[in-house]
């Protein structure tokens, strides 16, 4: 496999398994992940795709963007089925009647709604059985392909169409993000990470550090949205990044239940750099920002207690 | 070389799906098919069945890993009952749109609300439109065998859609009664393995579940469809080559002292045989002319063989163990009536609903129905369904 | 000759309606989306590959002399090629420009 430890553009992976020729919205970081994700896999790779953006995008009859197998049932079961896959192979070959010695990845992709809310009961299954697969959650913070509607997954403060910001309710979503990073964790899996297109290469390393792991593995992709955040369609990988550098959502990985930082930064940007290019947050006051930036402050602090506490146990 | 044992029913079916080298089996537990998936998950442990044993968290995961293991080429089993039913009937509709052919034992118990563990059609019959072919077992034999042949009628490539098994609960999942096994060289005769025409694979990739934009969404209801209506046929086949292999002979309408018969009654399921004695009672010892008929086909409906087993009577009694609230008859009377609407002579179609939640339906019961449709027959009484059995 | 998707009678489609031509999605123009095209400089190229990895469609191929060129058939005009460069020799120019 390519070299992926070289942070070179150039030398990435040349293969493509996901076709142009997709209805996703221009500038879409989701379909940009999903992308990437293919590249690192190549091509024996099987995916279970929940209901949602990348599978409604990819598959409108009678086009396909996949260039590898993949089946779509339901909403709520990306898990379901991919565990149905993973464990239908591994029966097939070991009654040989599927070549053994063959590799395949089995991947369930789902969107934050399909993953943290009516998806949350299939993951935590699919993740306490074990299966070996990697789940990729792509969370642009709402349900998108429906119309912007509030998930668990959305930020406190950001204005959806069923969390608006109104006169009698001003902040809009009024609820923290669920972390189902740390849900998934809890189950004691050997890999959990969270991974951003904007730094393309992390998330590449990730996913194929997640593929060569054996057990249930995953990735909690945060893909921004200009459609639904509000934003020019060109800034898609620029706020993602903003958003790594302000820490709201910080780069990390949990390899067998050790904390590690993949991406640090000497200096973090204040929260409003993150906040005031996107529509979705325009209603927010001073105080709220305020409130935002130690809410951030606080859940990082705390993030990197739990990278220090894996350093001691390492020691 | 058939062997006879006397077993637990839910048992019986389990051999028969160890038997059919099943490769995958997804369940979730619910009352009372508990004891089929706790044997099936034994012989895994033993080693003597080589499948997947899926421990899912709830029934629409298990449809939903059902859809996985088919579509990466396993041959496919589950079980449920009522709520479980329910729970994933979401998933229930898009089996058969992917053709994927899974084999699922239903043990029918009444749907809550109020809760209730026991027996009636209410679950099955809330499932009526989701594509799947349904069968009817009425005693343990027949459970054993429609589990065999659901697995080649199923995975027929005329076919491809998935298959439901029904038996009561408790009152048949529970019983013991006889058996006679086949052994595995007589199955692998008649059952080869499942050879899929579509699997998921690396080497043929190709994008199951896509979406179904209006230009082509009619076409593929109506393919499901004729597939269905068309999957009658082969069911007929299979049943005739069980029948020659093995000495028991399945039809998709059975039917009981039904020739001269003025009076027909209808039922599904294991009241059948107490019905039978009912039809016994009123031919031995009153000399009436009844009979029993009984759908063993339930979808595809089998409205031609119905037909053309009517022979001119005048009464038809059908008894439903579901009810279609505020409807025009129960489930299994509708269609019948249906089917039978505008035939030269149709029969007068009684419609009661019985034996719900699991209240017995006597010999005295089935009795008083034939009296009483006969009764509203020839008084050619205007009724959508009644309720029978019920403290007033 | 082959009929159109939504030509065929409903027998003549795939089993449970499934594609099984990988990446045929490629047939679809959504280049034609676009209001704005991107355009390099390409004496400021220094081939560093960015671009070909962060465009969601995939439409930026890599061309013989090194730098990359745009697959005007799908490029959606979005810009985060433009915006992404790291010398900037990327630009959006109007259609019809």
């Amino acid at each position: 496999m390519e070299n992926l430890n070289v942070y070179a553009a150039k030398l990435a992976p040349q293969q493509e398994s996901l076709a142009p020729g997709h209805r996703a919205c221009q500038g879409c970081a989701e379909l940009l992940a999903a992308r990437l994700v293919a590249k690192t896999l190549g091509k024996d790779y099987i995916i279970a795709n929940a209901t949602g953006c990348l599978e409604i995008v990819t598959s409108s009859y009678p086009h396909t963007a996949w260039e590898v197998p993949w089946i779509h049932v339901a909403f709520e079961n990306a898990a379901a089925v991919a565990s149905g896959v993973e464990a239908g192979i591994k029966i097939l070959k070991k009654k040989g009647k599927y070549p053994v010695d063959r590799k395949i990845t089995i991947v369930a992709q789902a969107g934050d709604g399909g993953t943290v809310d009516i998806g949350l009961q299939a993951l935590s299954g699919a993740l306490e059985r074990g299966h070996d697969m990697i789940y990729i959650c792509y969370d642009n913070e709402a349900y998108m392909n429906t119309g912007i509607q509030r998930s668990s997954a959305t930020p406190y403060g950001a204005t959806t169409t069923t969390s608006p910001a109104g006169k009698a309710s001003p902040l809009g979503q009024h609820t923290m993000k669920k972390n189902v990073v740390e849900i998934a964790a809890a189950h004691n899996i050997p890999y959990v990470a969270t991974a951003s297109p904007s730094y393309p290469f992390d998330l590449m390393q990730k996913v194929r550090k997640a593929a060569d792991m054996p057990g249930p593995a995953y990735i909690h992709c945060f893909v921004p949205c200009p459609t639904g955040w509000r934003m020019a369609p060109n800034l898609a990988v620029s706020i993602g990044r903003i958003a790594v550098e302000s820490k709201v959502f910080p780069l990390y990985e949990i390899e067998n239940g050790e904390y590690k930082m993949t991406v640090t930064h000497k200096h973090h940007r204040p929260v409003i750099d993150y906040l005031k290019p996107q529509g979705r947050f325009r209603h927010l006051s001073e105080g709220n920002i305020a409130e935002i930036q130690q809410q951030v402050d606080k859940s990082y602090d705390r993030l990197l207690k739990k990278v220090k506490m894996s350093q001691i146990e390492l020691d | 070389m058939a062997k006879r044992v006397g077993i637990e029913v839910s048992l019986a079916i389990s051999e028969a799906v160890k038997l059919a080298n099943v490769d995958a089996i997804a369940a979730y537990p619910i009352t009372p098919q508990t004891h089929i998936v706790e044997h099936l998950s034994e012989l895994v442990a033993d080693g003597e069945l080589d499948a997947a044993f899926i421990p899912v968290e709830s029934e629409h995961s298990a449809m939903s890993v059902c859809a996985g293991t088919s579509a990466a080429g396993a041959r496919t089993y589950t079980a449920t009952s009522s709520q479980g039913l329910a729970l994933m009937n979401e998933i229930l509709f898009i089996i058969p749109a992917l053709r994927l052919p899974v084999v699922m034992t239903i043990a029918n118990r009444a749907l809550s609300g109020p809760i209730s563990i026991w027996n009636d059609h209410s679950d099955i019959m809330s499932v009526r439109d989701t594509g799947w072919i349904a069968i009817f077992a009425e005693n343990g034999q027949e459970a054993f065998d429609l589990t065999l042949m659901s697995f080649k009628i199923a995975e027929d490539h005329r076919v491809l859609l998935p298959i439901s098994v029904n038996l009561d609960g408790f009152t048949l999942s529970h019983v013991i009664e006889p058996h006679e096994f086949l052994d595995q060289a007589e199955v692998d005769k008649f059952l080869p393995e499942y050879k899929p025409v579509v699997q998921l694979n690396p080497d043929a990739p190709v994008s199951m579940g896509t979406v179904g934009i209006p230009e082509i969404f009619s076409e593929a209801k109506k393919c499901q469809d004729e597939v269905l209506k068309g999957s009658e046929a082969v069911i007929k086949e299979v049943f005739a080559e069980f029948g020659e292999m093995f000495g028991r002979d399945y039809k998709v309408v059975e039917t009981y002292r039904a020739e001269g018969a003025e009076t027909l009654l209808m039922t599904m399921g294991s009241v059948s045989e107490t019905a039978m004695e009912a039809i016994d009672q009123m031919c031995d010892k009153d000399n009436r002319k009844v009979g029993l008929i009984r759908l063993r086909l339930w979808r595809p409906f089998p409205a031609e063989a119905l037909r053309a087993a009517m022979g001119g009577i005048k009464t038809l009694a059908v008894i439903d163990r579901a009810v279609s609230f505020g409807g025009t008859a129960g489930p299994v009377a509708g269609e019948v009536r249906s089917a039978l609407y505008s035939t030269d002579q149709a029969p007068y179609v009684a419609s009661f609903i019985a034996g719900l939640g699991g209240r017995d339906i006597t010999i005295d019961d089935f009795i008083a129905v034939v009296d009483q449709a006969e009764k509203m027959a020839a008084e050619k009484e205007i009724h959508q369904y009644k309720m029978i059995g019920v403290r007033e | 000759m082959t009929k159109k998707f939504n030509e065929k009678a409903w027998h003549e489609y795939e089993l449970g309606f499934m594609v099984s031509q990988p990446g045929c999605a490629t047939e679809y123009r959504t280049g034609d989306w676009r209001s704005q095209r991107p355009q390099t400089n390409k004496d400021k190229c220094i081939k560093c590959g960015v671009c070909y990895l962060v465009c969601p469609e995939g439409a930026i191929v890599l061309a013989a002399d090194g730098t990359y060129d745009f697959d005007l058939e799908h490029c959606k005009g979005c810009g985060i090629c433009a915006t992404e460069c790291w010398t900037g020799c990327i630009s959006m120019v109007e259609e019809g420009e």
